[in-house]
């Protein structure tokens, strides 16, 4: 029995994907939709297998993935630094606050076409626009990891002689550490979901983004639905992996 | 090496003032005050003052800390005792006044600290041998040089600790003994613990304090520690300080003078009896003042 109990949880989320998969056929079968919106499983799945393998939409994936990292890690690089050394002064955090929380809230496509005007239609202003959206993601969220930091902690530090740049370095950053991954884990997600938006709406020829307009505008649903499947695994592959780094990283977490 | 150096102290700590001697009736000025201290004295606090926004801890406030004595500082919650040593190690600054090591300032004095909460106090990043190399690394030490007074450190504790686990593997003693042995590492001149047992569990309490003591008696480090617990306090102490409520004087500084190594039969000896009761005395007397 134990052994079986086992085997069911170590495979529990593929019942939700099974029964998905189930309720789907049969809505296909009943043709609760028009076929043509609603292809079926088999179909879609063929579609998501052959375009993976031939490279169309292996390629397309692939000029995300890129995308996406590129701009992850710009925002990152930039965002960490200045994150740490804004919330160490708590004071420089307040009077910048407002513009952080502004530019924070407003949503990234609304900057498309000021990007635009700035980069031009090319793959610049697309992983700028990504980058900066997800850098003040980042940015907000180590700069208040820093000013959370454990005051024990820091005294520990100055009455070992500690001078500031040392506390910065080795007490504050890593105080920051648990908070800063869930700005990354913020962070990636965002970059994704305005690279996609990006490929849609700024003259793309390729990516995850791109392949989805084009199967929308030649009503090629199977091909439709692979790319949401695609942009979907990549979408969770990433926060997936992102926890798995923390985990590593932030081995004291919550403890 | 510290203990080459000669200190002409008091007389050039205070500015050659030849102020008018006062009268005889007048108070003594801050400058008379520092000129004056009993021998064997290792920090002198004078004039010091601390206000928390509208409220006043220290006014004029004078203490002596006698050199390689165990002195610990008790009073009503609340009085200001964490403030004090916090003052006086550098965590928090104060308004006015002077608090000279030797004569040194704080600057140019080795100190170690131990906090209460040793969960909050130690690095958890760190594995708990990196957590004792961490000051000896701020101070420039080789990696030789730190492993060596690492490992000579860690022999003369023995206790059976995994000091390559991180300190959140480890129990409540064993994390507050790293803290104690972090803040021994670099051989500090003063020592200076903020109710360091009163987040462990009486049977560690025991253990912990019998350990400070062989501590002291090893290398005569000055200490000072702010207890909650008279019993800890007494025990452990050459000196007891006791403080008023706020504003905060010195109700009474008390010598206990038993001999080491104190044991558990120290605490019905009636010498220790008479102290702590004096000291609980003057404690009553003090906390149900207004
Ligand atoms: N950072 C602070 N801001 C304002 N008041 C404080 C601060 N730290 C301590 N106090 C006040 O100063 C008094 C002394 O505090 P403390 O030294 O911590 O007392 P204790 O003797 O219990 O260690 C208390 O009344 C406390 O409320
Ligand atoms: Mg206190």
């Amino acid at each position: 029995m134990k052994n079986l109990d086992r085997l069911f949880g170590s495979v529990k989320p593929l019942w939700g994907v099974l029964t998905l998969l189930a309720i789907w056929w049969l809505a296909w079968k009943a043709e609760v939709a028009d076929p043509v919106l609603l292809p079926s499983p088999q179909a879609t799945m063929a579609s998501l297998w052959e375009g993976m393998a031939d490279g169309g939409l292996w390629g397309d994936f692939l000029s995300t993935v890129k995308r996406t990292t590129i701009s992850f890690a710009l925002a990152a690089v930039i965002a960490i630094p200045l994150g740490i050394f804004l919330g160490s002064s708590e004071r420089l955090y307040r009077s910048l606050e407002f513009i952080i929380d502004f530019f924070r809230s407003t949503p990234a496509s609304a900057l498309f076409p000021l990007f635009l005007i700035l980069f031009g239609v090319g793959e610049l202003a697309k992983i700028l626009v990504a980058a900066f959206g997800a850098a003040l993601v980042i940015l907000f969220n180590v700069a208040y990891g820093v000013m959370n930091a454990r005051q024990t902690r820091l005294l520990a530090a100055r009455v070992m002689g500690a001078n500031k740049l040392q506390t910065l370095r080795d007490v504050m950053f890593w105080e920051s550490l648990p908070q800063t991954f869930v700005g990354l884990r913020n962070g990636v997600s965002l970059a994704l979901v305005i690279v996609i938006v990006a490929e849609m709406f700024i003259g793309s020829t390729d990516g995850l983004g791109h392949r989805l307009v084009e199967a929308q505008m030649l009503f090629r649903m199977p091909e439709m639905y692979a790319a949401i499947f695609a942009a979907g695994a990549l979408g969770y592959a990433l926060n997936w992996g992102s926890l798995l780094v923390e985990k590593r990283i932030v081995h004291w977490g919550g403890k | 090496m510290a203990e080459l150096r000669v200190y002409a102290i008091p007389a050039e700590a205070a500015p050659p003032a030849p102020a008018a001697p006062a009268a005889a009736n007048e108070a003594p000025t801050l400058e008379e005050r520092l000129r004056w201290f009993p021998p064997n004295t290792h920090i002198t606090v004078r004039g010091l003052r601390k206000t928390f926004g509208g409220t006043v801890i220290y006014d004029g406030f004078d203490l002596d800390i006698p050199r390689g004595k165990i002195t610990s500082v008790f009073g009503p919650n609340g009085c200001g005792k964490s403030t004090l040593i916090n003052m006086i190690s550098g965590l928090i600054p104060y308004d006015v006044g002077q608090i000279l090591f030797d004569g040194k300032t704080l600057a140019e004095t080795r100190i170690g600290y131990v906090f209460q909460n040793y969960r909050e106090a130690l690095f958890p990043w760190m594995r708990a041998i990196d957590n004792i190399h961490y000051p000896l690394k701020l101070m420039g030490v080789p990696k030789a040089e730190r492993e060596r007074r690492v490992e000579k450190l860690i022999a003369s504790f023995d206790v059976p600790i995994d000091f390559n686990a991180y300190p959140y593997q480890l129990s409540g003693g064993q994390m507050q003994t790293i803290c104690i042995m972090r803040a021994l590492v670099v051989e500090p001149e003063v020592l200076f613990l903020d109710e360091p047992f009163s987040a462990l569990d009486y049977e560690m309490t025991l253990l912990m304090r019998d350990r400070l003591q062989r501590i002291y008696q090893e290398r005569g480090t000055t200490m000072m520690m702010v207890s909650h617990n008279l019993e800890d306090a007494v025990w452990l102490a050459d000196h007891i300080l006791l403080l008023t409520r706020k504003p905060t004087r010195v109700a009474d500084f008390v010598s206990f003078d038993a001999v080491r190594p104190r044991t558990a039969e120290t605490l019905s000896e009636p010498d220790f009896v008479r102290v702590k009761k004096h000291c609980l005395e003057v404690f009553q007397r003090e906390a149900s003042l207004r």
